[in-house]
């Protein structure tokens, strides 16, 4: 064998997810009044644009959730060893990012380092100066020639190189849809150029178009360059920003998976029962409520780090101590974030119970439980998927906000948060190294203007009230 | 020469998107007129108002047409002109008195801010003035409710407060809007004889919108028949009461409940309103009309008049020919009259809710909704439950099926006591009582299918535990209740109030109840609805042998379907007995002014006992008998004692001093 699946918690919580995102599909695909609201939703441009930058992350996520350790290289006979360091498929695919360290900062596609040094020349003299990068822009025999003229031309190779491929998609499409539609490929490229879709597939080729040109130049540039720079330890600033994607995702979706049971099950009860289960319900989360966030988590995160140290045989590897500690961080985010969506469902509940076709059920005996499954949550689906929608962007930024006041996740996972933290020292220097946290906020933005705009297209197309006629 | 009308509309079109909701429209209102625009639902009363406001929706255009105010075209003013004109020429009230005043708002601010924009006043001469518009429209105390909030009025005295509101700039013209569909028959009165007099003594028009036939025969000069979004027939309301002419009018006054029709079923209407988006050939009542031609399905008739303002839009007139009114079907089957063996027996039944207040909570007084209530029903029997809103009688309804816990008393079904019965007995039972609520939008789950709300019932009863015989069993109740196979898998939202109704009655029956309690099961929807389902509860009580618990505020459907009635007034029965020597001698002054309240459609209208006030509050009633405070003949006996039962003969029982003394 050539390497050995790691299957982290996360990961494990990960596939989950992607199995009950499957299953509801499913289900919305096999009930009208699911599905008719889902294609507002695809009607939508913008949200459908922001879905696509949206899965873009997503699939690198993925990607970097499949884990494995790397088989050493060993004598014939010897058994089969594994090296400690934990890759991910992500990792497999960018070789030279992982690798190609310099030795310290170097500014987005530099060919220098950011600092002066010593440098011995061939003829036994020293002299200060940038020394030239082990692998940013080596290929250049005089960079002060031709850096210029190289990435220009690396920009236009990637430029053309994405729109060979859109026009690619859009003759796919075209056929596709042709043979779907009356009037043959040539109506139906027509139709798709002048968005005369239901389904705006025109938006969807434009975002598609920028997002395959804005990575092919990366891709062309980074096979020389370091695009992003390179951080304190000489690490590529892209490779960091690219593997933080997964905390980012990971910590926006499992703690919704934590929360949703809490909120869903006492915001029901709560609403349903009424009398002192309610007060009891209200008392937990106005209680919970009123215990700073921060404190709270601080306080776990450290009794977390404590037994990780306490009991190191548990965790064999580096990532899986970090990868701990992730986890439990989306727990306590989730044990403290229900309270808002549970005050919601309680609220809608207690309208909803009062609905005659509760009553009618009530007057044929069913059961509680059957009214709250068949009655009751089916007609609070549209406030759980909206929440949950809203709520990811909001957690993708407190990681960040908690991991740089020092509670967040391990500080030696790769994170936004983390990107910023080693930044805030550099800020101060000059001159001012920049581009940790320019790439950071990048990549941050991307993600939660995304998220914000989806969520909203999904908020019009589920709210009864926003509906236009 | 006749005068310049007050109001002129010419050829009005209005389209809401596709939807053509107004499709030329011509009527005029002179001064000191009141012009009445019938019809059902969706026909386009409503948008006719809003297009002569201009305050129509989004997407709502108006296409063509004029609407000339003493002469101004109100359509081409401009938005800034119009604003004086709204509030000021003309004055608007609508229909839900709950919703159309801010909350947050006191009444004076409310009424003071038309003075303010209309008249210029301000200052002592503004309080003045909204005391004086209150007092005008019959608020007690208006010096002291001027700084009240909305929320301390009940619904007649909010529609009072609308109505001073409209009058606030002195407008030439009042439109209304179903002024009292909200409101109870004896505020009902009580509005509509402010609005008369109102009317009377500043000579303003009214357009006058609503689908009540009883509204208009009280009310109007004037009547216009609306279908479909366009007009059918205008006559002065004699003419019109006496000899309608269009088909459809017809047809209006034919589905009317009443006493000419017990025992046979009502006129329905076939079929529904055509959709508003699709274009027209031929006329638009042609699919449901009993005397539909050819010439009625090709081409679109003109205007015809009949008599001197009496005009008609039907292929029918210039012929002459008046198909004749299809006589209804008297006394098909007379049900069996006599003691029948009780199905139901309840007595001295109270529901009481606890009020709670301070820190802990403790039970400082109840609301006694039902307050010692006793009934019977037999097998195949009809008992009406009648009173106002708020009386307590959905709660008896409720406190019968065990949906609210009685606080005390007995409630004897088929031999076993209910109120007794643990979840376990009670669930056995459950499928011998069913519920038919009022509103067939809430009373129907909105993510479940059809197939799947009739299974319900079935599977937690028990009844049909086989799939094969539970389909079989679903298919003969969409059989029993008219609706066609195919409506098994869809969704509620996509059928008509009436089919939802009619839904909601195959429900209850899935799981063959022997009594049904019927909660103002007809009150949200249109006349023509109404007969088809009132019918439909007829049929099954003579296929089934159904009893009836029918609550309702309605006495012509009282009228129309029960065997009993017994008349509620703050939780407790008032006057009980066969419902032709109820409705034709009462005895308790409450029935006697439910009665009158009622707008009379045709014949001679007797003079009106006119209540005073409102419904006092369930947790403070009245000392004594509770409706001495609006009872024109309280005695001082009234004050302080509740009365005693009465039995006037076998067939009637009333609880009132005055019967004592009489008797």
């Amino acid at each position: 064998m050539m390497f050995k699946l790691v299957m982290l918690k996360t990961d494990a919580l990960i596939f989950l997810l992607l199995a009950a995102v499957g299953i509801f599909t499913w289900y919305v695909r096999r009930h009208d009044y699911l599905r008719a609201p889902w294609r507002r939703v695809l009607t939508n441009p913008t949200g459908m644009a922001a879905a696509v930058v949206l899965a873009v992350f997503v699939v690198i996520g993925l990607l970097d959730s499949l884990h494995y350790r790397p088989a050493l290289a060993m004598k014939a006979g010897q058994p089969v060893q594994y090296g400690v360091e934990v890759l991910s498929a992500l990792d497999a695919m960018l070789p030279k990012l992982r690798t190609h360290k310099e030795k310290t900062y170097s500014a987005p596609l530099a060919t220098h380092l950011y600092a002066k040094e010593t440098i011995v020349l061939a003829n036994g003299s020293t002299v200060r100066d940038y020394p030239r990068l082990k692998y940013g822009g080596a290929q250049l025999a005089d960079p002060h020639t031709q850096w210029m003229r190289d990435i220009v031309q690396r920009i236009a190779w990637g430029v053309i190189e994405g729109l060979t491929l859109t026009a690619l998609l859009v003759l796919l499409l075209a056929a596709l849809l042709a043979r779907r539609q009356p009037g043959g490929l040539v109506a139906a490229l027509v139709r798709l150029l002048r968005g005369g879709n239901a389904i705006p597939w025109r938006t969807l080729l434009i975002t598609c178009a920028i997002l395959l040109m804005l990575g092919l130049v990366i891709v062309q540039l980074a096979a020389a360059y370091h695009v992003f720079g390179t951080d304190k330890v000489g690490q590529d600033v892209l490779y960091i920003s690219l593997k933080s994607i997964r905390t980012g995702l990971v910590i926006g979706t499992l703690t919704t998976l934590v929360m949703l049971p809490f909120a869903l099950l006492l915001g029901i009860v709560a609403g349903y029962f009424r009398g002192w289960v309610d007060d009891l319900i209200q008392y937990l989360y106005t209680t919970l409520n009123s215990i700073p966030g921060v404190l709270l988590i601080a306080a776990s995160v450290l009794i977390m780090q404590v037994y990780i140290e306490a009991h190191p045989d548990v965790f064999d590897t580096s990532a899986a101590r970090s990868d701990i500690r992730l986890l439990f961080l989306c727990l306590i985010l989730g044990v403290t974030s229900w309270t808002g969506l549970c005050r919601l469902l309680r609220g809608e509940t207690l309208k909803l119970r009062e609905q005659e076709y509760i009553q009618a059920a009530t007057a044929f005996g069913v059961s509680h439980w059957r009214i709250i499954t068949r009655h009751i949550l089916p007609n609070l689906q549209h406030l759980v998927l909206i929440t949950v929608v809203m709520d990811f962007s909001g957690l993708v930024l407190a990681e960040a906000v908690l991991t740089y006041v020092g509670v967040g996740v391990d500080p030696a996972m790769y994170s936004w948060g983390n990107m910023i933290n080693s930044a805030r020292l550099e800020m101060a220097r000059e001159p001012v190294v920049w581009w940790q946290l320019s790439a950071a906020f990048v990549f941050m933005f991307a993600l939660v203007l995304a998220a914000n705009l989806f969520a909203d297209s999904v908020r019009d197309a589920f709210d009864p009230r926003g509906r236009v006629q | 020469m006749k005068p310049t009308p007050l109001l002129q509309i010419s050829d009005l079109r209005t389209r809401i998107g596709a939807v053509r909701a107004v499709d030329d429209v011509s009527f005029s209102v002179s001064a000191n007129e009141t012009f009445a625009l019938l019809g059902e639902s969706g026909c386009g009363k409503s948008m006719t108002a809003l297009s002569i406001m201009r305050l129509l929706p989004e997407h709502g255009t108006i296409d063509a047409g004029a609407v000339l105010l003493e002469g101004r075209d109100l359509l081409a003013l401009p938005e800034a002109s119009m604003r004086a004109v709204r509030g000021g020429a003309i004055g608007m009230i609508f229909q839900e008195p709950m919703t159309s005043l801010n909350p947050v708002l006191s009444i004076g601010e409310q009424v003071g801010e038309s003075l303010r924009r209309h008249r210029n006043l301000g200052g002592a001469a503004l309080r003045a003035e909204s005391i004086h518009l209150l007092n005008a429209v019959g608020l007690p105390d208006a010096a002291r409710r001027i700084s009240e909030y909305p929320f301390q009025l009940s619904g007649g005295m909010k529609q009072r407060v609308m109505i001073a509101m409209a009058l606030a700039g002195n407008p030439r013209l009042l439109i209304a809007d179903e002024p009292t569909t909200a409101l109870d028959v004896t505020i009902q009165a009580q509005v509509l004889q402010l609005l008369r007099s109102i009317q009377r003594e500043r000579g303003m028009g009214m357009l006058l919108i609503t689908h009540d036939l009883g509204v208009v025969a009280e009310m109007a000069d004037r009547v216009g028949v609306m279908y479909a979004g366009e007009l059918v027939e205008i006559a002065p309301r004699d003419a019109f009461f006496d000899a309608p002419f269009h088909p459809y009018s017809r047809k209006l006054f034919a589905a009317l409940p009443g006493r000419g029709q017990r025992g046979g079923a009502l006129e329905v209407i076939p079929g529904m309103v055509p959709a508003l988006d699709s274009a027209f050939v031929g006329c638009r009542f042609a699919q449901r009309c009993d005397a539909a031609f050819d010439l009625c399905r090709s081409e679109t008739p003109a205007w015809t008049q009949l008599a001197q303002g009496h005009t008609v839009r039907c292929h029918l007139a210039p012929t002459g020919s008046r198909t004749a009114m299809p006589v209804p079907t008297t006394s098909v089957t007379q049900a069996v009259m006599g003691k029948a063996t009780a199905l139901l027996t309840v007595r001295n039944l109270q529901v009481h809710f606890p009020i709670r207040s301070g820190l802990l909570q403790r039970q400082v007084g109840a609301v006694k909704a039902v307050d010692g209530v006793s009934l019977d029903i037999g097998v195949g029997e009809t008992l009406a439950l009648v009173g106002e809103s708020g009386c307590g009688k959905t709660t008896v309804g409720k406190a019968i099926i065990q949906l609210v816990k009685p606080t005390a008393g007995s409630v004897l079904f088929n031999g076993s006591e209910l109120t007794r019965l643990g979840a376990a007995g009670l669930r056995a039972q459950r499928s011998g009582f069913q519920m038919i609520f009022q509103d067939p939008y809430s009373s129907l789950n909105p993510r479940m299918r059809v197939v799947e709300i009739l299974e319900e019932g079935m599977m937690a009863l028990g009844v049909e535990p086989a799939a094969g015989a539970r389909r079989k069993a679903m298919t003969r109740l969409l059989d029993q209740v008219g609706l066609a196979q195919t409506a098994l898998h869809r969704y509620p939202h996509e059928f008509s109030g009436g089919q939802r109704q009619r839904i909601a009655i195959a429900r209850a029956l899935a799981v063959r109840p022997r009594l049904i309690v019927c909660d103002e099961p007809t009150s949200a929807l249109d006349v023509s609805v109404q007969a088809q389902i009132l019918n439909l509860l007829k049929d099954l009580q003579n296929e089934l042998g159904l009893s009836y618990l029918f609550i309702t505020h309605n006495l012509p459907v009282v009228d129309y379907l029960a065997q009993r009635v017994a008349v509620m007034y703050l939780g407790r029965i008032v006057e009980t007995g066969d419902t032709r020597t109820v409705l034709e001698h009462p005895r308790h002054p409450y029935t006697q002014a439910l009665l009158s309240a009622a707008p009379v459609i045709s014949g001679p209208r007797p003079p009106k006992i006119q209540l005073h006030g409102d419904l006092p509050s369930l947790a403070r009633p009245p000392a004594g008998c509770h409706f001495h405070p609006r009872c024109a003949q309280a005695m001082e006996v009234c004050r302080r004692q509740y009365p005693g039962q009465t039995e006037i003969n076998s067939h009637q029982m009333v609880w009132c001093h005055l019967a004592n003394q009489i008797a």
